[in-house]
């Protein structure tokens, strides 16, 4: 696969404070890759730093094999910055036909893009009297212009209701199916999950943590939890045979590693006639996400 | 290259539209023009000068105000706005450079700015010949007093950008464009009068006077019209001095201003950080 963003080794200082440090990743085309991390973890700065907005201390960028801000790198990319804006007296429809016109496209065409955001119906209103998720959309809309190879999303999903963010998700396969490259960030765990292919985690500015969610499952090496709930009485029982359990609640509680999930259940399963229910729980996304996140003590 | 700026500039004039700044800009012109005409057809008759060669004169001593003052109404929040509203970072990730994207808001607002100009000439131009026939002969007066004000516009439009640019909010801005337009307009002629007093005669009233004046647009605007019409000699001011330069002077500073300012507003944006 060829790569349409490469980033090696790169730094960002603001005024003595670490941005990014020593962030390497790639995303190749037809890849939908999400960026995760806490508020503040750099990646709004990394995105920008994409872009060409602002210069990086070091390391190097190479956007469909140009320098990020160059005239070959912006004909190719697309972005939504976090908190999208537009000038409020313009309807969405002549800001759509700027957009177009910018990227050497007839204006004829905006309406078109707003339908395909579910925006037709107020696109000749004022922006300034649109909703926020109404906005975000617009933001949206002008990503989708002139078939871009990299799409840059800054918290695409903030301020969609959900049903808008399956129709965005799906929006997104379909522009990666086509040979695009989406990097896009979030704090929405549980929807990058289902709906993209790689996972890059920032702390503090580093990349601690990168590749599918099996494979960050996996590394992280989180501890299943089983709930057992006792018959009538049994409970002192079910302590005695179940040296690793602590009591819990109304029931009892174990937590054994990945690799002893089976020998912990067949050891329970002995004790079937003392025990009312059982719960396996393995590792939720937020306890994956938080051991990476957590990493740099922040 | 032509595309993305004329882009810019529909979007642009759109915004103005919008904000109602050419109902405003042609309204103040058309009024300020039409009380100047009214006032000017009093004088007339005893100096034998036609009515409309009065009002351009009286139109001169007031555009020499009004349309810096316009321009950089329109102009200050041009880059300061883009950036307090948080659409600077998108629109620059456009394949669209910055200049191009300055060169673009300065077609629609000088289109505006000329508009008004042309309304507001145009109306005290009526006026003067419906009441006198005799002021056609006015009409190459008017005509040089509308071109040379549209060329007045474009360099304060671009101050406003430069500015713009330099404050980065549209409150700082709006402060320098006042403090530029006092200054330029305003202070800087007094300045001089007030050197000249001081100097008595010296170096300063002989060679470095008619520089200072070339080198003020709004003065240079002032020279050139007031030096071009004859029937405006008895002006006041700096017309005593407008009879000792010669006109491509005045010209070539009025030329120079437009695209030095552009320049220079290029300059300041290119270092604005989104
Ligand atoms: N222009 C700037 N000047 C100084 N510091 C900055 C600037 N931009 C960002 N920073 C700092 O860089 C760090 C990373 O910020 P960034 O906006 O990239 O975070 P983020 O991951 O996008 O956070 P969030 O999830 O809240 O959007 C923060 O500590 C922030 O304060
Ligand atoms: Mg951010």
């Amino acid at each position: 696969m060829t790569s349409t963003l490469t980033i090696s080794a790169l730094t960002k200082t603001f005024d003595g404070a670490k941005a990014l440090s020593d962030v390497s990743l790639h995303v190749a085309a037809g890849e939908r890759v999400a960026l995760l991390g806490h508020n503040g973890a750099g990646k709004s700065t990394l995105m920008k730093i994409i872009l060409g907005l602002i210069a990086a201390d070091a390391g190097s960028v190479s956007v469909c094999g140009a320098a990020p801000g160059s005239a070959q790198a912006r004909a190719a990319v697309a972005y939504l910055p976090e908190n999208a804006a537009f000038h409020p007296a313009l309807t969405g429809l002549e800001q759509i036909s700027h957009y177009l016109r910018l990227r050497g496209e007839s204006a004829g065409k905006a309406m078109e893009f707003l339908d395909r955001v579910g925006l037709g119906h107020a696109a000749k209103r004022r922006i300034g009297t649109y909703s926020k998720g109404m906005r975000q959309r617009v933001g949206l809309a002008q990503t989708l212009i002139g078939a871009p190879k990299l799409l840059v999303l800054d918290e695409p999903t903030s301020g969609l209701d959900p049903v808008s963010r399956r129709d965005f998700y799906s929006l997104l396969d379909g522009l990666a199916a086509d040979g695009a490259a989406i990097l896009l960030s979030s704090h929405a765990l549980t929807e990058v999950e289902a709906r993209t292919d790689r996972l890059l985690i920032l702390s503090g500015g580093r990349m601690v943590a990168q590749g599918t969610l099996a494979d960050l499952r996996r590394e992280a090496a989180l501890p299943v939890v089983m709930n057992l709930t006792a018959r009538n009485g049994y409970t002192s029982d079910l302590m005695a045979a179940l040296p690793a359990a602590i009591q819990f609640a109304e029931g009892l509680r174990i937590s054994c590693r990945q690799q002893d999930k089976l020998a912990t259940l067949a050891q329970i399963a002995v004790l079937e006639s003392k025990i009312a229910d059982i719960d396996v729980m393995p590792p939720s996304l937020e306890d994956i996400y938080s051991h990476f996140s957590r990493r740099d003590g922040q | 290259m032509i595309d993305r700026i004329l882009a810019t500039a529909i979007t642009e004039a759109h915004i103005a539209r919008r904000n109602r700044w050419v109902a405003i800009a042609v309204a103040l012109m058309v009024v300020f023009s039409l009380v100047l005409a009214a006032a000017g057809s009093a004088a007339t008759g005893a100096l034998g000068a036609d009515r409309l060669s009065v009002t351009v004169a009286s139109l001169t001593s007031l555009s020499v105000y009004l349309v810096p003052l316009v321009a950089l109404l329109m102009s200050f929040d041009a880059v300061a706005g883009e950036v307090e509203r948080g659409t600077l970072p998108l629109l620059l990730t456009y394949p669209v450079a910055r200049w191009e994207l300055l060169l673009g808001k300065l077609v629609a607002h000088l289109a505006i700015l000329a508009l008004a100009i042309l309304a507001g000439y145009g109306a005290a131009a009526l006026a003067a010949i419906v009441t006198d026939p005799r002021a056609v002969a006015g009409l190459a007066a008017l005509w040089r007093l509308t071109w040379t004000s549209v060329l007045l516009g474009a360099t304060f439009l671009c101050v406003g950008y430069a500015l713009s640019s330099l404050a980065r909010r549209p409150s700082g801005a709006a402060g320098l464009a006042i403090g530029v337009w006092l200054g330029l307009v305003v202070l800087y002629d007094l300045g001089l009068l007030a050197a000249i007093v001081a100097d008595n005669g010296g170096v300063f009233s002989t060679r470095v006077f008619l520089f200072a004046l070339l080198a003020n647009p709004a003065d240079a605007f002032r020279l050139f019209n007031l030096a071009a019409s004859d029937a405006t000699a008895a002006a006041a001011g700096v017309g005593g001095a407008a009879a000792s330069i010669p006109l491509w002077q005045s010209l070539a500073s009025m030329l120079a201003w437009p695209v030095a300012a552009l320049v220079l507003a290029a300059a300041a944006f290119r270092r604005v950080v989104p």
